[in-house]
């Protein structure tokens, strides 16, 4: 054996430094590979990282445009925390941010010309029992068939993105829409009211802050928090706790469908109005790279979903100015996260240059 | 039912299963080593437009497949260095690597959507795939490698005593499943549509990944897994196409649902996917020092 690649040893405890550290690194490492990548495809490196990541939100408008990004991620990936925290793999989050949208925006269509305060209370709730609904079916599946909960998760995605497919270009379709496949326009008091004059940004915004507070209390100041993480932590504890896991994945799916639920019906009644084919641009995926990137905590979540959004944002000024395909950004988020695993060696053991 | 109606649809059904075999087999080898790689659909997206850009640029179908196997081998290298070097968590792994591969092959195929290409007779790929389950098959249960492979699946800490390297049994456990992933995505590109479009592969990795659950991880099975998955796609299809007055959308939800069925039925019986399932599946190996 060589003498001078470091040697990982174990540590004892868990590192909290690294624990914060980490995510640092892994973006520290995406933006020196994005430099990279740009300089072998041609581009002043410095120009491209700028375009991509600054001149987005140098303007009070590029904020806004920020916040309305964020405000869906963040929401979910909160959700998944709750999943992931027990060791739970829910990847159908987009298809549970369909079914809110499909459950709250069909009141929104059914009362599209009624205006009164209460429209948009109940589309929200509709919103949190449809991605509910669709989020508790793999874990019905999960604890009475004992059935891969990745795999449904994942179907359920196709199934919900292909029942919108079938509302808008048949029963909900706009009557007076040209054919194209769109439902009609929400009223007014089915939309989410801006929080300035001129900019995107809207009450979801608030609506996402108040659930990761809830979420962070509940993690931390509850039993059932409790429980989530002595179950992620070591099965056998728990069940020898007498917790029960049955419980605990209905709740954390319940919830995380309920909250990307919530997520889709802010989507449709914030910035978009109806409901279309392509009402998210993958968020319910985008949103588990937040949650990791964020170390399944609130605070972390919060920033990283700032973080994420930016590679949206960033991805759309490249398009417009460098010609690069907009899925770059895609590239960036999935290198994020390829660092971010690759450094999370860090908080569980370290490198060591002396032999024993 | 005429004779030859019969015949057009087999043959249609043989040409539309045939990446699910090639991916579902390089998953389960990889899976049978005890590393679950979520990235079968990065891999095949990427591996099916290297290989389409590949052909266009150099009108080359040998350069396409070993550019698209090459493509393949590197992504799970990626992957591999990740998971077994690095010990990351294989399920976040994996999801990085689809996303990756979704944002890459969209990148590089952007000024290529559209571009005409001769594509090239499926039928040499299709008796490929039968061939490779038989090979796969014939691995694992009649020779030492095979054995040595499956113990690594089943307990890496006995199999690393006994004194086989866990690690390099692994990585190329995974590399054989990228390039068998990339040649699912190269044939869906160049034989089976031929044309490239972003996110083209449509879930199938997706499917290959539940291909081998309902396969119990033995070979034989995921090729009849995907028959049937292939057999009800292609029926939907036909249904669709004589005009059953029925909303397209829920045909096309089919391959899904089925997917959800079969994977209820088997998974049912706890026993059986535990005695089936890789024991060591998912779990990171550290040697300690």
């Amino acid at each position: 054996m060589n003498n001078f690649l470091p040697i990982i040893v174990s540590r004892s405890q868990t590192s909290n430094i690294m624990n914060f550290f980490v995510p640092i690194i892994a973006i520290f490492l995406t933006l020196i590979t994005g430099f990279i990548i740009f300089l072998l495809l041609g581009f002043d490196p410095f120009y491209a990282l700028y375009t991509f990541f600054i001149s987005p939100i140098s303007s009070s408008y590029g904020i806004s445009e920020l916040l309305v990004k964020a405000t869906p991620l963040a929401l979910i990936a909160i959700g998944l925390a709750f999943c992931f925290k027990n060791n739970i793999y829910n990847i159908g989050a987009e298809g549970q941010l369909t079914m809110g949208a499909i459950f709250g925006g069909g009141i929104g269509i059914l009362f599209h010309d009624t205006n009164t305060f209460w429209l948009l209370p109940v589309m929200i709730f509709a919103g949190a029992i449809g991605g509910a609904i669709w989020g508790l079916i793999p874990a019905l599946l999960k604890t009475k068939f004992n059935t891969n909960e990745i795999l449904t998760s994942l179907m359920l995605v196709y199934v919900a993105l292909f029942i919108l497919d079938f509302l808008v270009v048949g029963p909900w379709k706009d009557p007076n829409g040209f054919s194209f496949p769109k439902s009609r326009a929400f009223s007014d008091s089915g939309r989410m009211p801006l929080l300035f004059d001129g900019l995107r940004v809207h009450f979801g915004l608030i609506i996402t802050i108040f659930l990761i507070f809830v979420s962070w209390f509940v993690f931390s100041k509850t039993m059932f928090g409790f429980q989530l993480k002595v179950s992620g932590f070591s099965p056998k504890a728990a069940r020898y706790a007498g917790f029960n896991q049955t419980t605990l994945i209905f709740l954390a799916f319940g919830i995380c469908g309920a909250f990307a639920g919530i997520a889709g019906l802010s989507e449709v009644s914030g910035p978009i109005g109806l409901l279309y084919r392509d009402i998210s641009p993958n968020y319910g995926f985008t949103a588990i790279i937040v949650a990791f990137l964020g170390r399944l905590h609130p605070v972390g979540i919060i920033f990283a979903s700032l973080i994420i959004a930016l590679t949206y944002l960033g991805a759309e000024d490249a398009q417009l100015f460098l010609q690069i395909p907009s899925a770059v950004g895609f590239i960036f988020q999935g290198l994020v996260l390829f660092y971010l695993l690759g450094a999370e060696l860090l908080i569980n053991y370290k490198l060591s240059f002396k032999r024993t | 039912m005429s004779v030859d109606l019969i015949l057009g649809i087999l043959q249609i059904v043989l040409i539309a299963t045939t990446p699910l075999v090639f991916a579902g087999i390089g998953e389960l080898v990889t899976e049978k080593s005890g590393v679950l790689n979520l990235g079968v659909e990065g891999m095949m997206l990427v591996g099916a437009v290297t290989a389409f850009v590949t052909l266009v640029i150099t009108g080359s179908y040998f350069f396409a497949f070993f550019i698209s196997l090459l493509s393949g081998v590197i992504m799970s290298g990626l992957f591999a260095v990740l998971v077994l070097f690095l010990m990351s968590n294989q399920i976040a792994t994996g999801l990085a690597l689809t996303i990756f591969g979704i944002g890459l092959s969209s990148m590089l195929g952007k000024e290529y959507i559209g571009t005409p290409i001769d594509g090239l007779s499926p039928w040499f790929f299709v008796i490929f795939s039968f061939v490779i389950v038989f090979l796969v098959s014939y691995f694992f249960y009649k020779t030492k490698m095979g054995l040595i492979l499956r113990a690594v699946g089943e307990s890496h800490n006995s199999a690393h005593a006994l004194g086989y390297s866990v690690i390099k049994i692994r990585f190329l456990s995974i590399l054989f499943g990228g390039s068998m992933c990339a040649l699912a995505g190269s044939y869906i590109s160049i034989c089976y549509a031929p044309m490239w479009q972003e996110g083209m592969t449509a879930g199938r990795g997706w499917i290959a990944l539940a291909l081998v659950v309902f396969a119990t991880w033995k070979p034989e099975r995921v090729l009849i897994g995907a028959y049937i998955f292939g057999g009800v796609t292609i029926l939907q299809m036909n249904l669709q196409a004589l005009g059953l007055r029925f909303p397209g959308q829920f045909f096309s939800m089919a391959p899904y649902l089925a997917t959800i069925v079969v994977l209820v039925l088997i998974s049912s019986n706890k026993l059986r996917i535990k005695l089936s399932a890789p024991a060591s599946l998912t779990l990171p190996f550290y040697k300690g020092r």
